[in-house]
C-alpha cells in the first residue's frame, strides 16, 4: 500500500474537447505532491474527477490500494478526500464554527450543539497550528484566516488527503509563509497533500514530487529535489522558457499621454489620486510600481473615462480627453487591458467573436446601417484567435468556457488589434502561468517596438522591473519618483513604494 | 435520446418535461376530485383544436399573450424585470381605443395611428420606471408594480368621467380603426380572430431581429449580461436601460391595442387586472425569452384558457383546473435545476451499465 491515491490513465471528455487524456497521478502517503500545468491544461478537471464532480470516461481510481467509484463529493468525503477551493465556499455572516459544521451539524435532540462544535474546532486548530478563532465571523477575518477556516473544514470532516487548489493566489507574502508552515504541520500529522499550482517557486519550496500535465496530457512525474525552475517550466510549457524578458533599449519619440495635476476622488469622495503628473512617449513602456491601493485603479479609471476627474487635465495624442466618455477615448486610440477581466474585460455569456468586437461592433464592417454583420465579426475573430494563440474550440464558443489565460489572451488580442496609440495594461498577467506571462510580455514589447506608448500598471515588482523602460513609483496617489528601469533594483523601488525609508520598516510587519 | 439532452436541445427538453409534469399532476388532481382525466383532457383538446371556431378563439387569445410575453422577454434580455407589462398593456388598450373613437380618418391612416398610440402610451409607461432605474437606481420591479395600479385606476377614471357609453364601457371604435377581419372570422366559424394575430407573429420576428441582428440589440444584450463590461466598452448603459424599458412597454402597449381594436372594439372599466400582462411573465419564462418559444408558449396558455370552457361543459371539470396546470408548469420550469439534476443522474446511471 505505497500510494494513498492512484489515478491511472484517466480520460475525461467534454463536447468538442478532451480535458484529460491518459493522465496518471500517484500520491504517496505523507508527501506534498504538486500538480503542475498551465491554465487550462486540465488540472482542475482532474481534481474534480477525484472529488466526484465529474465521471471519467476511462481509467481507474484507487484510494489506499482499493479501487473505488467516486460518484459524488459525499463519496470523496467518506474516503477522506477534502478539497480547499480556490474561491472559498464560506457563508460571510456565519461564524467560523457555523461554516465548518454546515451540512454535518452535531445535534442533540434536534438542536445544534454549537459549544461542542466550537471546542472540537478549537482543538483541531491548535493541533495543526491554524490559529483560527472559532467564534469569529467570516466577514470580519482576513483572507488568510478564511483559507485556514476552509482547511479546518476539511479536517473537521476527517479528511486525510487534502487537495489545495491554487491556494496562494489571494494571499500576501507573510500569509503564504504561514500556509507553507501549516502544510508541513499537516504532513507531520500523517496527512497527504495534493497542491494544484502553476507557481514554480512554491513547488521547489514545499513539494516532494511533481506531476506535470500539458494540454490535457500527462507528461510525467518528477522528484522536486532533482528539478530546477527551468526544467519544470520546460515540462509544463513544452519548450524552453526564458524568465528574463529580452528587449532592446527603448527609443522614445513624441509624448502620447500627458497627465497634469490630476486629482481623482473615490466613491467615498476621498481624493485617492493627488496632483499626479505623468508622461508616456511613443515607443516606451512606463511601469507604475506601487503597493496595492495607492490610487492605481482610480488613475486607470480616470484615464479611460470610467471615473470622473476632480481637477487637472489628461492629454492623449494632442487631444484634451479630460472630459471624454469611454467611447470617445477609445476612438482617440486608447486600448485598455482591464485589471478585472471578468468584471470589465469580457461579457462572459457572449461568444469569443462577439467579445472581440466589444468596442468596435458599431463600426464598419461589423455594422452597416444599424444591422450587424456576424460573418465579418467571426472572420475577424478567427484571425485574432490564430494570431494570439487563443485556445478555444471555436470563435462561437462562449467566453465563459475558456480558461483564464485564454480569456486574457482574447482581451489582449482585441486591445492590441485596435491599434491604439496608447495601451494601458492593468495587471495584465495576474493569475496566469509562465507560458502565458512570457507571451504577454513579448507582445507588450513588440507593441512598444512598433512605436506605441504603453502604460503598465502592476503589483508584481518583478514584472514592472523586467518589462518597463521607465518606472514611475506611485505612493498615496502621487508619482513620488520616476526612475530608469535598468538603473534601479527591487530594494530601491521597495523603499520608494513605501513612501520613505523610515516607513518601509513598518509596512513589512 | 440522452444525447439529445446535451447542448442546444437541452433548452427545449426542460419546458417539454415541465409541460408533461404539469398535465400529469392535473390528471392526478382530476382523479382525486372524481373526474376521469381521459375524458377531461379529451374535452380540453377538443376545446382547443376541436373545430375551427375553437381554434380561431385560441389564436385570438394568444395574440395579446404573445405581446406581453415579448415585452417581458425583451426587458429580461437587458437584465431588467418588467412586472409592469399589465399596466403598460392597459394604457395601450385605452389609448388606442380613444384614438379609435375620437377621430375618423381613412383606415390606412387611422388603424396604424391607433396602434401607434397604444405603443406610445405603453412606451411612456415603461419609460418612467426605466428612467428612475437609470437615474436614481430605483428598482424597476417596485416601480412597475405600482405603475400597474396607476394605469388601471387612471384609465378607469377617464372612462367613467369622459367616455362612458353603456354600462361599464366606452362606445365602439370607428370601423376605420378596427382590426376585425371578416375573412379570418368566416374562416373560423365566426370566432373573434382578427388581423392582430398576424401582427403578433410579425412582432415575434421583429423582437428576434432587434435583439440578434441590430447594433442596438448587441448593446442591449451586452448590458443585460454585464453592465460593467458594457460601460468599459463605451456603451451608454443608462440610455440602454431606458430604451429597453420603453421598447418593452411599447410591445405591451401594442398588445393592449390588439385587445381594444381587435377582440372587443371598446375599452371597459376594469374591476381587476386583465392578467394578460402577468401571464406574459409565464409565457416568457416557458418560452425561455426566445421568439419561437414565446409564440409556442402563448399558444399553449391561450389554448388552455380557451379549452377550459369545453372541459367544463363536456367533462364537468372545473375550469380552474387549467389555472392549476399553468401554475404547475411554471413551477416545474422554474425548478428546472431539479429536472436537470434528475436527468444527469439518469444519464450517469445508464453509462455505468
Amino acid at each position: 500500500m505505497e500510494y494513498v491515491i492512484e489515478m491511472n490513465n484517466i480520460r475525461k471528455e467534454f463536447p468538442g474537447i478532451v480535458a484529460n487524456d491518459n493522465i496518471t497521478l500517484q500520491v504517496k502517503q505523507g508527501e506534498i505532491h504538486a500538480l503542475l500545468g498551465e491554465n487550462g491544461a486540465g488540472k482542475s478537471t482532474l481534481m474534480n474527477v477525484l472529488f466526484g464532480l465529474y465521471q471519467p470516461e476511462r481509467g481507474e481510481i484507487k484510494v489506499r490500494g482499493e479501487k473505488v467509484n467516486i460518484t459524488d463529493p459525499n463519496v470523496a468525503n467518506d474516503l477522506g478526500i477534502g478539497m480547499v477551493h480556490q474561491h472559498f465556499m464560506l457563508v460571510q455572516n456565519f461564524s467560523v464554527t457555523e461554516n465548518i459544521i454546515l451540512g454535518s451539524e452535531p445535534t442533540s435532540r434536534g438542536s445544534i450543539n454549537l459549544r461542542k462544535a466550537e471546542k472540537d474546532v478549537q482543538e483541531i486548530s491548535d493541533r495543526y497550528g491554524l490559529r483560527v478563532d472559532p467564534r469569529a465571523k467570516i466577514e470580519d477575518i482576513s483572507v488568510g484566516m478564511q483559507q485556514r477556516a476552509e482547511i479546518l473544514k476539511t479536517l473537521y470532516r476527517g479528511a486525510d488527503i487534502l487537495i489545495f487548489d491554487e491556494p496562494t493566489g489571494a494571499l500576501t507574502p507573510p500569509e503564504i509563509k504561514e500556509l507553507i508552515q501549516i502544510m508541513h504541520n499537516l504532513i507531520k500529522e500523517g496527512k497527504s497533500i495534493i497542491l494544484i499550482t502553476h507557481k514554480l517557486k512554491e513547488i521547489l519550496e514545499v513539494c516532494d514530487r511533481c506531476t506535470v500535465i500539458r494540454r490535457g496530457v500527462g507528461i510525467g512525474t518528477v522528484d522536486v529535489a532533482d528539478s530546477t525552475e527551468n526544467s519544470l517550466a520546460e515540462m509544463m510549457v513544452g519548450r524552453e522558457v526564458s524568465f528574463k524578458v529580452e528587449k532592446t533599449p527603448a527609443s522614445p519619440k513624441e509624448t502620447v499621454l500627458s497627465v497634469k495635476n490630476l486629482v481623482v476622488e473615490d466613491s467615498r469622495k476621498v481624493s485617492v489620486v493627488n496632483n499626479l503628473n505623468l508622461d508616456v512617449r511613443e515607443g516606451e513602456i512606463v511601469g507604475i510600481a506601487g503597493v496595492d491601493g495607492n490610487g492605481q485603479t482610480e488613475l486607470v479609471e480616470a484615464l479611460t473615462g470610467l471615473r470622473k476627474i476632480k481637477s487637472g487635465s489628461i492629454n492623449i495624442t494632442g487631444k484634451d480627453t479630460t472630459k471624454f466618455k469611454p467611447r470617445k477615448i477609445t476612438e482617440v486610440g486608447v486600448g485598455h487591458i482591464p485589471q478585472d477581466r471578468h468584471k470589465h474585460g469580457l461579457v462572459l455569456d457572449f461568444t469569443i467573436g462577439e467579445n472581440m468586437v466589444l468596442q468596435t461592433y458599431y463600426q464598419k464592417p461589423y455594422t452597416k446601417t444599424g444591422i450587424l454583420n456576424y460573418q465579418s465579426m467571426y472572420e475577424k475573430a478567427k484571425v485574432l484567435i490564430e494570431e494570439f494563440d487563443v485556445r478555444t474550440p471555436s470563435e462561437k464558443t462562449p467566453a465563459r468556457a475558456l480558461s483564464g489565460g485564454n480569456q486574457q489572451k482574447a482581451i489582449i488580442a482585441r486591445e492590441v488589434d485596435r491599434s491604439p496609440a496608447l495601451l494601458i495594461a492593468a495587471q495584465p498577467t495576474r493569475g496566469l502561468d509562465v507560458g502565458a506571462i512570457e507571451f504577454i510580455h513579448k507582445k507588450l514589447i513588440e507593441e512598444r517596438d512598433k512605436g506605441r506608448a504603453i502604460l503598465l500598471v502592476s503589483l508584481e515588482l518583478e514584472e514592472v522591473l523586467n518589462v518597463s523602460d521607465r518606472i514611475a513609483v506611485i505612493y498615496e496617489g502621487e508619482i513620488v519618483s520616476v526612475v530608469e528601469a535598468d538603473k534601479t533594483n527591487e530594494q530601491e523601488l521597495g523603499l520608494l513604494m513605501a513612501g520613505s525609508v523610515k516607513e518601509a520598516g513598518e509596512t513589512t510587519s | 435520446m440522452m444525447s439529445m439532452l446535451k447542448g442546444r436541445a437541452f433548452g427545449i427538453t426542460i419546458p417539454i418535461i415541465a409541460i408533461l409534469f404539469g398535465f400529469l399532476a392535473g390528471a392526478v388532481i382530476m382523479l382525486f376530485s372524481g373526474n376521469n382525466p381521459i375524458t377531461g383532457y379529451t374535452a380540453l383538446v377538443n376545446g382547443i383544436v376541436g373545430d375551427t371556431y375553437q381554434f380561431g378563439e385560441t389564436l385570438q387569445r394568444m395574440t395579446p399573450l404573445i405581446f406581453s410575453g415579448i415585452a417581458v422577454a425583451f426587458a429580461f434580455r437587458t437584465g431588467l424585470l418588467n412586472i409592469g407589462v399589465e399596466g403598460q398593456l392597459i394604457v395601450g388598450w385605452f389609448t388606442s381605443v380613444y384614438v379609435g373613437l375620437a377621430i375618423d380618418p381613412p383606415m390606412i391612416i387611422h388603424l396604424p395611428l391607433a396602434i401607434l398610440a397604444g405603443a406610445v402610451a405603453g412606451a411612456l409607461w415603461g419609460f418612467v420606471p426605466g428612467l428612475l432605474k437609470a437615474r436614481f437606481q430605483v428598482h424597476e420591479v417596485i416601480v412597475t408594480i405600482m405603475m400597474n395600479y396607476i394605469a388601471m385606476h387612471v384609465t378607469n377614471s377617464l372612462i367613467r368621467t369622459y367616455l362612458l357609453d353603456s354600462g361599464q364601457r366606452t362606445g365602439f371604435i370607428n370601423s376605420s380603426a378596427s382590426l376585425e377581419s371578416e375573412f379570418l372570422s368566416e374562416l373560423t366559424q365566426f370566432s373573434r380572430l382578427h388581423w392582430g394575430f398576424l401582427i403578433a407573429a410579425a412582432a415575434c420576428v421583429l423582437m428576434w431581429f432587434i435583439l440578434w441582428k441590430t447594433k442596438k440589440g448587441f448593446e442591449l444584450r451586452s448590458v443585460g449580461f454585464n453592465k460593467n463590461a458594457s460601460l468599459y466598452a463605451g456603451m451608454n448603459v443608462d440610455q440602454n436601460i431606458v430604451l429597453s424599458m420603453s421598447v418593452s412597454g411599447a410591445f405591451a402597449g401594442i398588445g393592449g391595442a390588439m385587445v381594444g381594436l381587435g377582440t372587443y372594439g371598446y375599452a371597459n372599466i376594469l374591476p381587476t387586472f386583465t392578467n394578460i400582462g402577468f401571464d406574459g411573465i409565464a409565457v416568457a419564462l416557458l418560452g425561455a425569452s426566445s421568439s419561437i418559444g414565446i409564440f409556442l408558449a402563448a399558444f399553449l396558455f391561450g389554448g388552455l384558457q380557451q379549452g377550459a370552457n369545453m372541459m367544463q361543459s363536456q367533462a364537468g371539470v372545473a375550469p380552474e383546473l387549467v389555472e392549476i396546470i399553468i401554475a404547475l408548469i411554471i413551477l416545474f420550469v422554474a425548478s428546472s435545476y431539479i429536472i436537470r439534476w434528475a436527468l444527469d443522474r439518469l444519464q450517469s446511471r445508464k453509462e455505468e451499465k
